[in-house]
């Protein structure tokens, strides 16, 4: 009994990790652009690593002692290193809560500086959405930002607010996601639309983000997905992927 | 700065329009307010009062029905527009017949009912947030929830929601009202006395708001949504064209360039917006276009709403007419309803809103949830304007009997 119990338990959660693996599926457009990330293709090239630093606000962790463990910057160097054997890669990630962008453009040159990264991905817009930041000042500090990115001689891919169903009819993002469109179109960076894909996750069932739960299990689960969601973006913009598949594994 | 050039010779071509409309001006220096309401503004208010119900519900197939998504400008300026032209025609004759003192103490009283009005609202918001502050717990959330934090100062909040400072989403259309109602008094005096210098003095102010980035403050920090010292230009605009400025115009509106003018400009509109929702579009767009156009801002009333709203009105000025028999027609009378009590119908839209969204929340709504809650809501609007009308008549207050007198004639105001 015992035996059979546990190869129904194994059955069963083989089952849940293939459905797991599944549960992050994209449209390739959400992950694919005309923009190549060529500080990093250099970097692979020359050295066979890839150095990256994350920049962003309580977003870009979980809540807790072990919440980088397990938010995006930590899936996704995990997923680098399954899907890039044979390079080195390191994810560095300076989150810092309650930061407007202006604060994080300050202190960019200090991370570049020590962390010497090919590519930067830049979380931003959620405190300044709550702090009420204008728009405009926000876009000027992004610019800041990217003027000292391009400086360091290194990649941006700007990444935008969550999709919080709950709180969107009490915080407005729109204007500042717009914002981040727009300094992404202008300065040709890539853009990592977090919140199209987790509504486009929203919205087929993936998660159900309108949920309230004290459980980790879910918001584990979102970092997981937004980890291998950028991995497949950074491998499709270094054209690094050899068997041309395009959504997050 | 190109974009301040482009504002100051937006307004200087706004004022050389008024030199050459001004010699075929009807020889009145102070033209005379039409005597019967213009049902088009009723109806085009009711109109817009569903749109800004329906874009403000964000999850919302039926959004993609209104008019924001084909264009520039969105309802936001039909209601200011109209909101100016109601205003003025209404006190306008007021101040006509009983004086500045009293035509300014009714307009006063009016930004009172619209801050009574906007400080109810507000506390059914606070209602939403502490619901929800209460029930919603998620890791994944913990910094947007962030936004919960002005209930810890309650002190601190409700005194700024009361000075007007601190104002929730999608509650930012009354304040604007109640500051330009409040600066309307010598405003409307003005228009009264010389037109012609009050559309230019508001041309300049949004020209000098441009270029020194004035604007009101807000709280936490930031400054206003809707720019008023910006909008006040289409609320003036509406104002001076119930006092005679239409008329004045007619003359404009039959050219046919004016025609070709509007429906090349719709259509640029159209196709411009397009490449927000097709990326792949984006890339006809020349560089330098972008450069110049981008960011479209609404807080300040960009100068191209402000002429995406102007060519719509030229185009449907020029295929509905005053008299245009389906105004009369039952199929329009809900729209018109809505229209003639704007402000109870905006608030119960704004709450409606709230309303649908937790709906849509709740059952993770597919499309047809989400189109059910925007008919219902619309349905509730219709029937409540209708129950406010049933009021006035009981009351002897309806709009038909008082449009001898000089208080709502043309809806309220």
């Amino acid at each position: 009994m015992t035996v059979f119990i546990a190869m129904l338990a194994s059955f069963l959660f083989a089952i849940g990790a293939a459905f797991a693996a599944e549960e992050c599926e994209l449209p390739v457009s959400f992950l694919t652009s005309d923009t190549d990330l060529t500080h990093a293709i250099k970097e692979i090239a020359d050295q066979h690593r890839l150095d990256i630093s994350v920049v962003g606000t309580g977003s870009s962790t979980l809540p807790g002692p072990d919440g980088m463990k397990f938010a995006y910057p930590a899936r996704l160097e995990a997923t680098l290193r399954q899907r890039l054997v044979g390079i080195e890669i390191k994810v560095t990630a300076h989150v810092e809560s309650r930061q407007t962008t202006a604060q994080m453009a300050a202190g960019l040159q200090k991370i570049l500086a020590a962390d010497k990264p090919s590519v930067v991905i830049w979380q931003a817009g959620t405190f300044d959405a709550l702090s009420g930041v204008e728009p405009d000042e926000f876009r000027t500090s992004l610019d800041d930002g990217v003027d000292a990115i391009d400086a360091a001689d290194a990649d941006i891919d700007l990444m935008n607010m969550q999709y919080s169903p709950r709180t969107e009819s009490m915080l407005s993002v729109g204007a500042y996601a717009d914002v981040m469109r727009w300094v992404a179109q202008q300065r040709g960076t890539l853009l990592f639309d977090r919140l199209a894909i987790m509504r486009y996750w929203n919205d087929a069932g993936t998660f159900d983000l309108y949920s309230t739960t004290k459980n980790y299990d879910m918001a584990r689960s979102v970092h997981d997905c937004i980890g291998r969601a950028l991995a497949s973006q950074i491998i499709n913009a270094t054209h690094l992927d050899t068997d041309k598949t395009q959504t997050p594994r | 700065m190109a974009r301040g050039t482009r504002f100051s010779a937006a307004a200087t071509e706004m004022v050389a329009n008024l030199e050459v409309i001004r010699p075929s001006a009807t020889v009145s220096s102070v033209p005379a307010v039409a005597g019967e309401r213009d049902l088009r503004l009723d109806l085009f208010r009711g109109v817009a009062l569903w749109l800004i119900f329906l874009d403000h519900i964000p999850q919302n197939i039926v959004n993609w029905f209104t008019i924001r998504n084909y264009g520039f400008s969105d309802a936001t300026e039909i209601f200011i527009f109209i909101s100016g032209y109601t205003a003025a025609f209404v006190y306008g004759r007021a101040m006509r017949e009983r004086g500045f003192l009293v035509s300014g103490a009714r307009i006063l009283r009016r930004a009172w009912q619209i801050y009574v009005a906007h400080i109810f609202l507000f506390t059914i918001f606070m209602a939403e947030i502490a619901y929800v502050a209460a029930t919603f717990d998620n890791p994944l959330y913990a910094e947007e929830m962030n936004i919960l934090d002005f209930l810890k100062q309650p002190d601190v909040t409700i005194f700024q929601a009361l000075v007007l400072k601190f104002k929730p989403v999608n509650m930012d259309v009354l304040p604007l009202y109640i500051v330009l109602l409040l600066l309307f008094p010598p405003i409307l005096a003005l228009l009264l006395w010389q037109p012609a210098i009050a559309v230019a003095g508001s041309a300049i102010l949004y020209v000098l708001t441009w270029n020194f980035d004035w604007n009101l403050p807000a709280y936490p920090n930031g400054v206003w949504f809707f720019n008023p010292f910006a909008w006040q230009l289409l609320f003036v605009f509406g104002a001076w064209c119930a006092l005679g400025g239409a008329q004045r115009l007619t003359g404009l509106l039959r050219s046919p360039v004016t025609l070709c003018a509007a429906i090349g400009y719709l259509i640029f509109a159209f196709a411009i917006t397009m490449t927000w929702y097709f990326e792949p579009l984006g890339r006809f767009v020349p560089g330098w276009l972008s450069e110049w156009m981008y960011p479209i801002d609404k807080t300040n009333l960009d100068v191209l709403r402000f002429a995406h709203f102007l060519a719509l009105a030229a185009i449907t000025v020029r295929f509905v007419p005053r008299d245009w028999p389906l105004l009369k027609s039952p199929i329009m009378q809900p729209a018109i309803r809505c229209g003639q009590h704007s402000l109870e119908i905006f608030c119960l839209g704004v709450f409606l809103a709230f309303a649908g969204q937790f709906v849509i929340g709740e059952w993770s709504g597919g499309w047809l949830v989400q189109v059910a809650i925007s008919l219902t809501g619309i349905l509730i609007m219709i029937a409540t304007a209708n129950l406010i009308s049933w009021y006035k008549v009981i009351e002897g207050r309806s709009p038909t009997t008082r449009a001898k007198s000089t208080d709502l004639a043309g809806g309220e105001a």
